[in-house]
């Protein structure tokens, strides 16, 4: 399980998240909408341990330990893996060699073909991680890693964002292999929560939860196929103008308050 | 040693050239080395050369226990030739010096390339030369195992005044080791080497050179390459180990139409070693085109990465990419890449960069679960992969092995 309570993020001196809770179970895929700029890859980025996104407030637990000091490595090794929506160019470094960093099991020439020629792409190989990728190429990249990882929490920021009709229904396939969503959920591993700004990727991968971010707090919680219904009918304004609506009736969250 | 027919004249001019300071680099003070050694047995056999250079040696790409890998092998130490033998046809190694005994063309040849008064360098491999390599590839004759050429410097304060000349006939393909190492101390030596390629009419050639130097020597090496129609020399350079001070600009003189040059660089630079190094290749015939690769690293020394691409005929196509990385300390990189054209219809292109591994690659691995450690290891690695088209892959391997047997160094 991912039990995320009462988390507070600053990027250098500015607060981006406030009070942001969330649990996801084992099995189950959650998907987090909302309008550019409203952190929710600072969401992301925090579950996975990147440094400049400190933890001021609340704690991240994972599989029963609290993991808000373990370092990015440290959690990858815990089981938690990313997708990123643009990875940076290693120059001389292989897909290959990155496929093979993923790999938890000794590295097998067979085993890291097979996983190329599932994310179609075998002509990569050998070719320098994300360099001169097209959008699809980088999201396949990035899955094809994540299969190799087999994480039990799988982070995926925007999997479908600079991706074409055809290579959406491929990648929501590969989603589906690696959230196992052939299986029961009792029987599955892993676990999910998706970036999507579109919605186009729940035409292709289910999923139990959505939320709304905007402005660093979860808006509202509910059926995702719901919540995106409301979305492309009026849009994010609709949620920020609930929000700002709700705010002005409860107590209003913690903005702008000052970084300790 | 030698009877050329020119060579008073040569000598002459050397004579003018002897104090003539080089255009780039530190100036090194001659008459602090001595360039007079012992006389060295010579070896029919390498595999029975001491055990400390040979382990030396291997550490530059010399392998002498299992000659089946090489087509040829010259070994020279200090300033004699101690072996020099062929296993395979088509192939001629021998001393420089036998080498003008026996042709008489090699007046031709002969500081043809090179202008001996270039600079006191020069002028003092003239003036003092007591050998270096001879290689050359018969017309049509194409070997796949390299031939193997050693410069050891063992004698402390000696000034290794080298002259080689390669020949490439035409249609002819070979690929050439060179090794330049020291016995493993670290005492003060200056190596001065001349380097004449001709590379005829559609001929090929590889040549790759591993520099293990010590943190006291001097180097000073001196090479043009000619390489006339459809020809092409690819050529490899690593310097991984410390150095005291070391100096080269290479040069490339396309003359014939099409004819192709690539240099590939990767150089290291520890605290105390001062580098200059580049590569310059003249585009002088149609259709000629070069590639100039530098990858530079300093954990502390300075380095001076150039290059140079003159294009001056038609249809002439060349790029040049430089790239230096500062691991730690207070090294410092300056890349100089030079770009000249001549005409219209010329296309050179360049690009440098210099800077630290991004942190934003060294996240992107360790989110994959690799340690700080391990992800700084794989960029760096990555920084120094230099894929080199046309290399064959036993020659890849062992450049490779070359740059990551000094990995641990970096880190």
């Amino acid at each position: 399980m991912l039990k995320i309570k009462n988390l507070a993020v600053a990027v250098g001196d500015k607060e981006i998240l406030h009070d942001v809770s969330l649990t996801i179970r084992r099995g189950e895929t959650h998907v987090l909408f909302g309008p550019n700029g409203s952190g929710k890859t600072t969401l992301l980025a925090t579950i996975m341990g990147f440094p400049k996104y400190r933890v001021i407030r609340g704690s991240i637990s994972f599989k029963g330990k609290d993991i808000t000091g373990l370092s990015l490595d440290e959690r990858a090794r815990f089981g938690i893996g990313m997708s990123f929506q643009r990875p940076p160019v290693v120059r001389g470094v292989e897909t290959r060699d990155m496929v093979a960093a993923c790999l938890k099991e000794p590295e097998s020439e067979e085993t890291i073909n097979k996983l190329a020629s599932r994310t179609n792409l075998a002509d990569f190989l050998h070719r320098e991680i994300n360099y001169g990728f097209s959008g699809g190429e980088i999201k396949r990249s990035e899955m094809m890693q994540l299969m190799a990882q087999k994480p039990e929490l799988a982070l995926l920021d925007e999997p479908e964002s600079g991706v074409d009709l055809e290579n959406i229904a491929l990648i929501g396939k590969l989603i589906n292999e690696l959230l196992e969503k052939d299986c029961l959920i009792v029987n599955r591993k892993c676990m999910g929560l998706i970036i999507t700004h579109t919605g186009h990727i729940l035409d292709y991968v289910n999923a139990r939860t959505g939320y709304v971010m905007c402005d660093g707090v979860i808006g509202c919680e509910g059926d995702p196929h719901e919540i995106l219904a409301v979305v492309r009918e009026k849009g994010y304004e609709e949620c920020i103008r609930c929000l700002m609506k709700r705010r002005g009736m409860m107590s209003r969250p913690e903005v702008n308050k000052e970084v300790p | 040693m030698r009877d050329v027919k020119t060579s008073k004249t040569y000598k002459d001019r050397a004579k003018v050239a002897a104090n003539k300071p080089a255009a780039l680099g530190e100036d090194i003070d001659l008459s602090t080395y001595v360039s007079s050694a012992e006389e060295q047995p010579y070896q029919a056999d390498p595999s029975q050369l001491p055990a400390e250079a040979k382990e030396q040696m291997l550490g530059a790409g010399i392998i002498l226990d299992d000659v089946d890998r090489r087509s040829g092998t010259f070994i020279q130490m200090d300033n004699v030739s101690v072996h020099s033998s062929t296993r395979q046809e088509g192939i001629e190694v021998m001393p420089v010096g036998q080498a003008l005994e026996k042709y008489d063309w090699m007046a031709d040849y002969w500081w043809r390339a090179v202008a001996v008064d270039t600079d006191k360098y020069t002028a003092n491999v003239e003036l003092s030369q007591h050998d270096g390599y001879f290689i050359r590839a018969l017309p049509g004759y194409k070997t796949i195992l390299p031939v193997q050429a050693c410069l050891y410097l063992s004698k402390v304060r000696l000034a290794q005044n080298v002259h080689n000349i390669i020949i490439a006939e035409e249609n002819s393909e070979m690929h050439i080791i060179t090794g330049c190492t020291t016995a493993s101390r670290e005492e003060p030596g200056l190596h001065l080497g001349v380097s004449e390629f001709y590379i005829k009419r559609g001929a090929k050639v590889t040549f790759t050179m591993i520099h293990s130097w010590n943190p006291e020597v001097a180097v000073r090496p001196r090479t043009v390459a000619i390489v006339e129609e459809n020809g092409l020399l690819l050529s490899n350079y690593v310097l991984m180990k410390p150095v005291h001070s070391l100096q080269m600009y290479p040069a490339a003189r396309c003359v014939g139409e099409n004819a192709k040059v690539r240099y590939n660089s990767i150089l290291m630079a520890a605290k105390g070693s001062s580098l200059d190094v580049g590569s310059r290749v003249i585009l002088g015939a149609k259709g000629a085109g070069a590639e100039i690769v530098s990858r530079a690293i300093t954990t502390g020394g300075n380095i001076i990465a150039r290059g140079y691409i003159e294009g001056s005929a038609p249809e002439v196509k060349g790029h040049l990419e430089c790239r230096g990385l500062i691991l730690h300390g207070k090294g410092t990189i300056h890349a100089i890449p030079e770009l000249k054209g001549n005409l219209a219809g010329v296309d050179l292109s360049h690009e440098a960069a210099v800077g630290k591994i991004a942190e934003e690659e060294v996240e992107y691995l360790m989110a994959r679960g690799l340690s700080r450690t391990e992800a700084t290891a794989t960029i760096v690695r990555g920084f120094l992969r230099v894929d080199i088209e046309g290399l064959p892959p036993m020659l890849s391997a062992e450049l490779q092995r070359a740059v990551e047997a000094s990995e641990k160094d970096l880190m």
